[in-house]
């Protein structure tokens, strides 16, 4: 048990943002931005004023709180470095997936408060591709546990380490799904483009149209911790649990910024899908999780080949 | 003395016509309490002691006819009795603009029948005789079908009524067959326990199909659920919650009884009901999603949550038959307080859009809009409810769904590649279950109480009166408490468990996450309050401005109109599941040489497409067919001589060449 977890994906998720900017800037031939000049921008909204619609109620209010308090709270589960959570328990992973949808239930009717075309929008789309992704990450997280027998977070990544060679087929597809479901649940590319002008091809940013000041700087760093925390499930996949601790931490830090840096260069060049494809795109990473899944029945000798 | 007072309350509901208008509310909430005292007593006790609890309640033409309690049975009379509580108190208000349009009869024969139901529903779970069992069944169906014509001056409501009348009766005689076949090919007494004779010398698959069809008719599991939909729009509110919240509820008690005898074949009845389970689960929450009569989308997430109850009890046996403890236990375990858990959020559903209905007299949520300024309690009740069927924590639906989920994931290394199959589909069906319930929810509740107002049907409405918010406070702290402190529910839960499974450590080894979820939704709520103090500390000395909704530049737009409406939300889901859902959509292309359009309207509609490949077709074709035959039915005297004649001579013939 330890708050080191949190404390290590709190520093990682200020340095998240700035490094995706960094890298957007270097591709296209800008001066760099400062590391922290996300953190600059939430700090300026901090201290501004607020403005709020007279269509909404106590559920837009409500809602960047809840939002924020949820992936707080999921990031109580989560191992770091062969160190517990503060609360693992078994079968934390579900809780954790049930507790991300609370707040994306918040956010969802926060925006269809505003009584907005735009905003509402948003929400369906939203609504859609989040039900959409759910199989994925319960058909990933089944492939580990039929694996490793565990059910907890802390069990499932320290015994896909030390299991057998075999971790690494499970690993490397378990990654490849993870990744991509960090894409969607955060509004990146492809699924959402962050950069986007018009508000009718936007899903996250349209969403929170009208909140201002307080409310979105909250918002923004909600958004960052969250994609921390999908960073750190991949970087629990990939680092042995055996190595000395300082090697550990280093490394976490080396693949948040790795992946960070991965994902400015894909969004430089990659562009988003025709919004009508993302159902398609969304469920066929179920379908790889489903392959992952056959993979590791083969591993446990449940289907045997000959 | 005890069973002498459940009498006397049953026949005291007789009184009912005979008490002033004034005073009838009060007799039957004394009489429901009464009731529910004595029931609850019994069901307590059975829970205490390790023994069944058995009376003799009456005798039935010379046959004895007893109150038997086991686990089984103590569990549901404490949900039933929960429920018709909660039913009867919001009753009150619900139904107090109706005293001036009904006459004082008609309210009487309403409130007997809600009596009637309330203790047949006991007796259903109570009674163990199969002729006994069957009356208090049909009783049931009856008094719950005069309930449902309670707006009989409708002809619509009527014919539901009928509709639904007639879908009873066809499963009450599968239930009737199954248990004539068991007593006459087994010899065995007409009862429940006669069904142990059978099921042990013979295969029981055949007659568990029989008892699924009679009892699933009643729970609504897909393709048998065409009643549902129809019959809660067109009831009451407080009679809807009370049918969606524990009556379906007795067709799943019925499986699980008969269940309870069944040793042997155990897989292939468990991928049955997992199989129907989650057809039933994701459809009805699919076909929700579409509806727009926000009592019928209610119906559809009822049909919903029975599946995910249906799935929690097919793993349970599928755990059974594999010998997957785990499996079996939390399968079980999980359906059972999914039970409970519906029972409180779906009645609380349907109790605040019985709010709704009241204040607007539309139940079709494309009118309504901007509801929640207006009813902010209704909003907040309605808004728990919501969260609660979404599963989502810290509310008490998520711990149904996670006692399946454990179970799932616990049992996945140990079983063999067939288990793993089915327990791979339970997660997969749970994961989009539950997708598509925020979807629906999100849907719905933003429709009626967010955003602007749609139509001026809204215009009047006014937050309810105190009598009818005051059983819905209770029932949205209940499931606030299952949600925070289940840990106190698995010693029980595993006492029912333990009547199908005979083993049951691994449901009170839940406590753990169960006290690590508790803490962990603590932090949750304290988060949020403390962020809600930080923020009024930073904007303290900041400007807040109140204005309208940014329009992304664009002024000119009625913002009712502007926004999203509930057909428009669920086009997604339409688009992605076409066949499904089965929405038409009704408007007129324009015209190429039309330069100055014609006003135009556009309407959407859904139908179901069970009911209308099962029901509606068949029906129709019976009836062409009748009207064929009809040319028969001239009217003319000679006509019908000459069939007589006709028909001797036939017969004259037959005779003739000793075919008969």
């Amino acid at each position: 048990m330890s708050i080191l977890s949190i404390i290590l994906i709190i520093v990682a998720a200020v340095f998240f943002p700035g490094i995706i900017g960094m890298m957007k800037s270097l591709v296209v031939g800008r001066k760099m931005p400062s590391i922290f000049q996300p953190l600059f921008d939430v700090i300026r909204l901090f201290k501004k004023g607020s403005i709020y619609s007279t269509t909404t109620s106590f559920v837009f209010r409500l809602a960047p709180l809840v939002y924020f308090a949820t992936v707080f709270a999921s990031m109580l589960f989560l191992p770091i470095a062969g160190e517990r959570g503060l609360l693992t328990f078994d079968n934390d992973l579900v809780f954790f997936a049930y507790m991300l949808a609370l707040g994306k239930f918040f956010m969802i009717i926060a925006a269809m408060d505003t009584g907005s075309g735009f905003e509402g929008m948003g929400a369906n789309r939203e609504a859609l591709y989040s039900m959409l992704v759910e199989p994925a990450f319960f058909i990933t997280m089944g492939s580990l546990a039929l694996f490793t027998g565990y059910t907890s977070f802390y069990d499932l990544f320290t015994s896909v380490q030390i299991n057998t060679d075999f971790s690494y087929i499970i690993g490397i597809s378990g990654v490849y799904v993870l990744i991509f479901i960090a894409m969607v649940e955060n509004s990146r590319l492809p699924v959402d483009d962050p950069r986007t002008h018009l508000e009718l091809t936007m899903v996250h940013e349209v969403m929170v149209l009208d909140y201002s000041g307080f409310d979105l700087g909250l918002i923004h760093i909600t958004s960052w911790i969250k994609f921390s925390i999908y960073t750190t499930l991949i970087s629990n996949f990939l680092l042995p649990v055996d190595w000395p601790l300082g090697f550990q931490i280093a490394c976490f830090f080396l693949i948040q910024a790795v992946v960070a840096g991965v994902m400015g260069l894909l969004e430089s060049f990659r562009a988003r899908n025709k919004l009508d494809k993302n159902p398609q795109w969304i469920l066929m990473l179920s379908a790889i999780a489903i392959v992952t899944f056959l993979a590791t029945l083969i591993i446990a000798e449940k289907i045997v080949l000959n | 003395m005890d069973v002498l007072i459940f009498k006397i309350a049953v026949l005291l509901s007789f009184t009912l016509f005979f008490v002033p208008q004034k005073a009838r509310h009060l007799v039957t909430l004394l009489l429901v309490g009464t009731l529910a005292v004595v029931t609850s007593y019994w069901a307590v006790q059975s829970f205490m002691s390790v023994e069944v609890w058995e009376k003799n309640l009456m005798y039935l033409v010379d046959h004895p006819v007893n109150i038997i309690i086991d686990k089984l049975s103590a569990f549901f009379i404490l949900v039933i009795n929960l429920t018709v509580i909660t039913g009867t108190l919001y009753s009150k208000g619900y139904l107090k603009p109706y005293t001036t349009l009904k006459t004082s009869q008609e309210m009487a024969w309403h409130y007997f029948n809600l009596l009637w139901l309330h203790s047949s529903m006991l007796m259903v779970v109570m009674f163990r005789d199969a002729l006994a069992f069957l009356i208090i069944w049909e009783l049931m169906s009856l008094a719950s079908f005069f309930l449902v014509i309670f707006e009989s001056e409708k002809k619509e409501t009527i014919r539901i009524g009928i509709q639904y009348l007639i879908q009873m009766h066809i499963g009450l005689l599968f239930i009737l067959i199954a248990f004539v076949v068991a007593a006459v090919q087994s010899g065995a007494p007409f009862s429940f326990d006669g069904l142990e004779v059978y099921f042990s010398t013979h295969s029981p698959f055949g007659l568990f199909l029989l008892f699924f069809m009679g009892f699933g008719i009643k729970a609504g599991f897909v393709p048998l659920h065409t009643w549902l939909p129809h019959a809660h729009p067109a009831a009451p509110s407080h009679v809807s919650g009370i049918m969606s919240g524990v009556m379906i509820k007795l067709g799943i008690y019925g499986i699980l009884r008969v269940l309870t005898y069944i040793h042997t074949d155990l897989m292939m009845i468990g991928i049955f009901i997992l199989l129907v389970s989650l057809v039933t689960g994701v459809l009805g929450v699919t076909i929700a999603i579409v509806q727009r009569d926000v009592k019928k989308l209610l119906a559809y997430s009822s049909i919903e949550n029975i599946g995910i109850i249906g799935i929690g009890i097919g793993l349970g046996v599928v755990g059974m038959a594999a010998d997957i403890h785990v499996l079996a236990a939390l399968g079980f375990a999980g359906g059972l307080l999914h039970i409970l858990n519906h029972s409180l959020f779906k009645s609380l559903l349907f109790y605040t859009s019985g709010n709704v209905y009241q204040q607007t007299h539309t139940r079709n949520i494309d009118y309504l809009g901007g509801l929640h300024g207006k009813m902010p309690r209704t909003t907040v009740l309605f808004l728990v409810g919501s969260l609660a069927i979404c599963g989502l924590p810290p509310f008490n639906g998520f711990v149904s769904e996670f006692l399946i989920y454990s179970g799932l994931f616990k049992s996945l290394q140990g079983a063999e590649l067939f288990p793993v199959i089915f327990i791979l589909l339970g997660i997969v069906g749970l994961a989009v279950i539950g997708g598509l319930a925020v979807f629906c929810f999100t849907k719905v509740f933003s429709t009626i109480f967010l955003g602007t107002s749609r139509s001026d049907h809204t215009v009047h409405s006014a937050e309810v009166s105190k009598s009818m918010l005051f059983p819905l406070w209770l029932i949205g702290l209940l499931i606030l408490f299952i949600g925070c402190a289940p840990f106190l529910l698995m010693r029980p839960l595993a006492d029912i468990v333990y009547v199908f499974t005979g083993h049951t450590q691994l449901i009170t080894s839940m406590g753990h996450s169960m006290t690590n979820m508790c803490i962990a939704s603590g932090v949750l709520v304290a988060v949020v309050g403390l962020l809600w103090l930080l923020r009024s500390r930073v904007q303290k000395n900041k400007v807040i401005q109140h204005n309208v909704t940014w329009g992304c530049a664009y002024t000119g737009a009625n913002a009712a109109v502007h926004q999203y409406s509930s057909a428009s939300y669920a086009d997604n889901i339409r688009q992605l599941a076409p066949g499904v859902v089965g929405v038409k959509k009704e408007y007129k292309h324009f015209e190429e040489t039309e330069i100055f359009p014609s006003p135009r309207s556009f309407d959407t509609l859904s139908s179901d497409i069970f009911e209308d490949h099962l029901i509606t077709k068949p029906a129709n074709k019976l009836l062409k067919g009748m009207a064929r035959i009809a040319v028969f039915q001239t009217g003319k005297t000679q006509h019908y001589l000459l069939y007589a004649l006709v028909f001797l001579i036939v017969i004259l013939l037959l005779t003739l060449v000793n075919w008969i």
